[in-house]
């Protein structure tokens, strides 16, 4: 017999607050370990200066627990949860919301939401949050929170490519997308990729390919070759740390990939600066 | 590649030895703006009405900063992708605006504009907000509270690091360093 776990609201509340904070103020050690082996690889000498101040940057805002950049972003937030887990005392939407409220507010985190997107006034309260669910067996819910800065995410594109384009077609796009976007999304950068599904699936996978582990090759061999492949392209573009020239313009490539209909080859494109923000906690 | 040290408000002479790729430290009062303030400060200029900031030698860092915490005189404060602005920016060179702080490319009217009117067009490290933020010594909202993080604030800085992009000769560092791609 399956026992259901109960779960008040109030704890997704209170875990949201926190991670909001601990996102946006602390990188993680991934990021911390990619921007110290990017530091060392890296052959211009404008380009080893930056990453000397980013790697600076990180430390002062953790220590004082400032953010990292003043974009503290979109509040993307991703939910598993666990299908045996009952949620009581009142609307998960509106839990979290509070939580992003909460956490903005009592972290001096910067308020980037507007209400609407053609009268642009400011909510105020970085809310309403972007809340990604899913269903999932067990009886966990799993919170990510992932801090999306706005600079980064306007050079991020979606195209829906004639099956005939192949893996060829997907690999031009993609470095099209970069090279468009050369400096205004603060490279080093991170890309998420999503590859097939329909266009909502594919963006959505671009996206969740962001809350990976930095550098954590894809399971999947073809997938993780593929991802080897246009990292070094992308960093054969020169447009390096900032735009400013070298080596390094891409810390990782995350790749998602999902059946697609006969007709389609959807590939999304979703840009991370270096500020790869996520952080994740199980209740 | 040279290195200077420069003091608000700028002068001809301060911005003719510019060459992009040159590394500056720039001290003094700077004034920030982004979309919604520069929306703003343009529709004023089409109603013939005066700015709320004499922009004339002035540098305008496109930055909207983080609350500051309690004790702090400003949030992080990083620079914001420029090219949001290149729509508004003309108008402002010709009401004197000496030089621009951002990150990302310009647009070529804005590239031509900063000849035209001798400016000059800098990049700050993006996302290098909380170490920026201690070049700022002094922060004070000088028009449009409304816009909560997009009001126009006074800033005095410090040293604040930033690189020459586009100078007055025409030369753009981003473009410099594509041409330089094995692509």
């Amino acid at each position: 017999m399956v026992v259901i776990r109960t779960v008040n609201v109030s704890e997704v509340e209170k875990t949201v607050a926190q991670l909001c904070i601990e996102a946006n103020c602390s990188l993680g050690i991934d990021v911390i370990d990619a921007l110290n082996k990017a530091s060392s690889q890296e052959t211009s000498g404008i380009g080893a200066e930056i990453f000397k101040q980013l790697i600076e940057n990180a430390e002062i805002a953790d220590s004082e627990k400032i953010p990292v950049c003043q974009d503290t972003g979109f509040a993307i937030v991703f939910l598993e949860i666990g299908q045996e887990v009952h949620l009581t005392g009142g609307d998960l939407t509106e839990a979290v919301n509070n939580g992003v409220k909460t956490g903005y507010t009592e972290g001096f985190l910067r308020k980037s939401m507007v209400r609407d997107p053609l009268d642009r006034a400011n909510t105020g309260d970085n809310t309403p949050a972007i809340i990604h669910t899913q269903i999932v067996p067990g009886d966990n819910i799993r919170i990510t929170l992932a801090p999306k800065g706005g600079g980064s995410e306007n050079m991020s594109s979606l195209k829906m490519l004639k099956p005939a384009e192949g893996v060829e077609g997907v690999k031009a796009f993609i470095i099209e997308t970069i090279r468009n976007a050369g400096p205004n999304p603060c490279p080093p950068i991170v890309v998420g990729i999503g590859i097939g599904g329909s266009m909502e699936k594919a963006a959505l996978m671009s996206k969740y390919a962001l809350t990976r582990e930095l550098g954590k090759p894809s399971p999947d061999a073809e997938t993780s070759r593929l991802e080897q492949q246009l990292l070094e392209q992308i960093n054969n573009t020169g447009i390096g740390p900032q735009g400013l020239g070298g080596k390094v313009t891409a810390l990782a490539v995350h790749i998602e990939r999902f059946a697609t209909h006969i007709a389609s080859l959807p590939v999304a494109v979703n840009i991370s600066c270096h500020a790869y923000r996520h952080k994740t906690v199980v209740l | 590649m040279a290195r200077y040290s420069l003091t608000t408000p700028l002068e001809d002479k301060d911005i003719e030895k510019l060459k992009a790729g040159d590394m500056v430290t720039i001290s003094g009062t700077i004034f920030t703006a982004r979309d919604a303030a520069h929306k703003k400060l343009v529709d004023l200029i089409n109603q013939e009405k005066d700015l709320p900031v004499n922009l004339k030698g002035q540098i305008i860092y496109y930055a909207g900063p983080a609350p500051a915490k309690p004790g702090y005189v400003i949030g992080s404060v990083g620079p914001t992708t420029s090219g949001r602005m290149d729509s508004y920016t003309v108008p402002l060179l010709e009401k004197g605006l000496k030089g621009m702080i951002g990150k990302g490319s310009r647009s070529k009217e804005v590239k031509q504009g900063l000849c035209r009117h001798g400016a000059v067009y800098f990049a700050a490290i993006g996302g290098a907000a909380a170490l920026l933020s201690k070049k700022v010594k002094a922060c004070k909202v000088r028009a449009y509270p409304e816009l909560g993080p997009e009001a126009i604030y006074e800033l005095e800085v410090e040293e604040f690091p930033v690189y020459v992009i586009n100078d007055i000769h025409g030369s753009d560092l981003y473009s410099q360093c594509l041409n330089k791609s094995s692509v």
